[in-house]
């Protein structure tokens, strides 16, 4: 033991002094520091998902306080699994989930790969291409409702230009044919720089070197990109996808405002048939028993998500 | 770069990939481009066969998004001449401006929820990325990725009982409601971008700190805080955006009070679905500050779409 004045007078300094002179405990600081966060988290989503669990189980109805509420069991349930309706909105959200990650994923990496050839002023035709993705998407699907105008709209009119149809001789919303290709055309035009920019980090992340390897024992340029620029970027890609999985799976404000689930309900997404099963007809106890099951859903594509998340880190 | 690269691509590559890039930039500017010009359109031009791309510009859009008007007798109108300009553009349709719109309210209200649930997200995002990124934490990786799941839940699913709670507490269609909801929303990426950012920032500083005498909490906004300053300014404008964006918790739990302007905006078309103008004039205003913040965030914009699990 030294013999220093400083360390004998911090032996003789009762610890609780101390600590009020060093400050709090790390220990201290990290709980003060990260309660307030999940206080907040418990009170805004695990509370209500608690709550949605319970009235899952009953047959409340939010708008009618005075009802008396009666336990049902799983009856509800076993209403939403038996219902076909279920499996036709399950049916549109499969339709939209993969064609829209489908042209995202093929649309998003070519534009990736070109701009990675590196020519003048990409940075500045990156930034414009990704802007779509940060607006709104409530206020940019009600504008796309008037491009798709069938006498007025330029998306008709520019159709109908090409294809030399009448511009009002096809509703791109009012058909029940056309109206899920119209969700899916607005999602790819704002969502497919969102995969571009995933594509894009990987590849700028893949080392000049491997190329020039690949180079020196004559590998072609088309075995190169299947070899090496594909598995390569194969990881990005697959967080891309994850996120836009997810993401379309709670897809809610574009589709609402472009068609509302219509024509009938060709393009009710489950997120659709849930708004208007909890906020339209008010079966309280129903609605949230459809959102526990589509709450299971995404937490299943959830934990594959943080898997991948991982893998790509760990690189 | 040396131009015999193996890997840099020939000139004629470049151009190739230049001219089909800058191709799809330009279409897919398109609708936002006439989003910009149907605003300056008067109706008639806005919905005329074919569309217009030459046209009288006219302000009518902004005058109808920013007031509300009545029809009036000859008798009336020629008794009161116009007081000013906007005055004038509404005349043509024999119409007086009775007062303002409700959209300066919706907007405003967009601005202080915004704000608001940004800077609450920031102030409680830094201090618990700080915690998960320099202490010891039990169950660390649990708490992470329970922060981050909690994104997962569809905000349909999540509205039902946060109305029921919110009409307990008499938070529904209130400024503070809203802020609190949004903060729960963006705090999970609040967290997990600044933890990023924290975690970038050499320990040595603080510990040097530490060892001049800083307690803890002074080395935290002394030296951790201006260090990370660039990452908090980044991840509050992905929070604003997110805010500012938001529409399904908005169109389901707010109404006369505290709506904000992404519900509103698609109300304004009124009776006979005429007014595309005075929508793209609102969307115009809504959309033109997110495009901005976007330009100067271009180089933190992976990592902020991504909750830093990218980063470049």
């Amino acid at each position: 033991m030294s013999d220093r004045t400083v360390d004998r007078v911090a032996q003789a300094t009762p610890v609780r002094v101390a600590r009020k002179i060093r400050g709090l405990s790390d220990r201290a600081i990290a709980w003060i520091f990260i309660s307030p966060t999940i206080f907040l988290l418990l009170a805004i989503n695990i509370f209500p998902l608690i709550w949605t669990i319970k009235l899952s189980f009953t047959n409340y109805k939010a708008n009618r306080i005075a009802r008396e509420v009666k336990d049902v069991g799983f009856r509800n349930y076993e209403r939403i699994l038996t219902d076909s309706d279920t499996w036709l909105n399950m049916q549109a959200t499969a339709h939209f989930l993969f064609w829209t990650i489908f042209f995202q994923v093929l649309i998003g990496f070519t534009l990736a790969w070109l701009i990675n050839k590196k020519f003048k002023g990409n940075d500045l035709w990156t930034t414009i291409i990704v802007l779509p993705m940060m607006l709104s998407p409530a206020v940019v699907g009600n504008f796309w409702k008037f491009l798709y105008q069938p006498q007025i709209g330029l998306f008709n009119y520019i159709v109908s230009w090409f294809s030399g149809k009448d511009p009002s001789s096809f509703e791109m919303l009012g058909s029940v044919t056309l109206a899920p290709w119209a969700i899916v055309i607005v999602d790819t035009w704002m969502w497919t720089p969102f995969v571009m920019l995933i594509c894009l980090a990987g590849l700028r992340s893949i080392p000049d070197y491997i190329y020039e390897a690949a180079e020196i024992d004559r590998a072609s340029k088309l075995r190169q990109f299947f070899t090496i620029t594909i598995p390569m970027v194969l990881p990005f890609l697959m967080l891309a996808v994850l996120f836009r999985g997810i993401e379309n799976f709670k897809m809610f404000d574009l589709v609402v405002q472009l068609t509302g689930g219509g024509p009938g309900s060709v393009t009710e997404l489950t997120s659709i048939n849930l708004k208007r099963e909890a906020f339209e007809k008010w079966r309280t106890g129903y609605a949230s028993a459809y959102a526990i099951i589509l709450f299971v859903t995404v937490f299943g594509l959830a934990s594959i998500y943080v898997k991948a998340l991982n893998k790509v880190k760990q690189r | 770069m040396s131009s015999f690269s193996v890997t840099e691509p020939s000139n004629r590559s470049k151009w190739i990939a230049g001219f089909l890039v800058i191709a799809y930039a330009l279409i897919t500017m398109i609708p936002l481009v006439w989003i910009l010009l149907t605003g300056f359109k008067s109706p008639a031009d806005a919905i005329s066969y074919p569309p217009k791309m030459v046209f009288d510009p006219t302000l009518e859009g902004y005058v109808n998004l920013f007031t509300t008007r009545t029809r009036q007798t000859q008798e009336f109108l020629e008794a009161n001449p116009p007081q000013n300009w906007a005055d004038e553009i509404v005349r043509q349709y024999d119409m007086v401006i009775v007062g303002p719109s409700k959209f300066g309210e919706r907007f405003m209200n967009s601005v202080i929820i915004g704000f608001g649930s940004t800077f609450l997200s920031i102030f409680l995002g830094t201090l618990a990325a700080y915690a998960f990124s320099r202490f010891k934490v039990p169950l660390k990786d649990d708490l992470l990725f329970f922060i981050l799941s909690t994104r997962m839940m569809p905000p349909v699913a999540v509205a039902i009982p946060i109305f029921l709670m919110f009409r307990n507490l008499g938070l529904s269609d209130t400024h503070l409601g809203m802020i609190l909801l949004y903060t729960g929303v963006n705090i999970s990426l609040a967290v997990w971008l600044l933890k990023g950012f924290i975690d970038e920032i050499p320990r040595e500083y603080e510990e040097a700190a530490l060892i001049d005498g800083y307690t803890r909490f002074q080395a935290f906004y002394k030296v951790v805080l201006p260090q990370a300053a660039t990452g908090i300014a980044s991840t509050a404008i992905f929070c604003l955006i997110f805010a500012w964006n938001e529409y399904a918790f908005a169109v389901l739990l707010t109404s006369a009070n505290a709506q904000t302007a992404p519900p509103f905006i698609p109300t304004i078309i009124g009776i006979g679905g005429l007014d595309w103008p005075a929508v793209a004039a609102g969307a115009t205003i809504f959309l033109i500050p997110v495009m901005i913040f976007t330009i100067l965030m271009r180089k933190h914009l992976l990592r902020g779409i991504t909750f830093g699990a990218v980063r470049k």
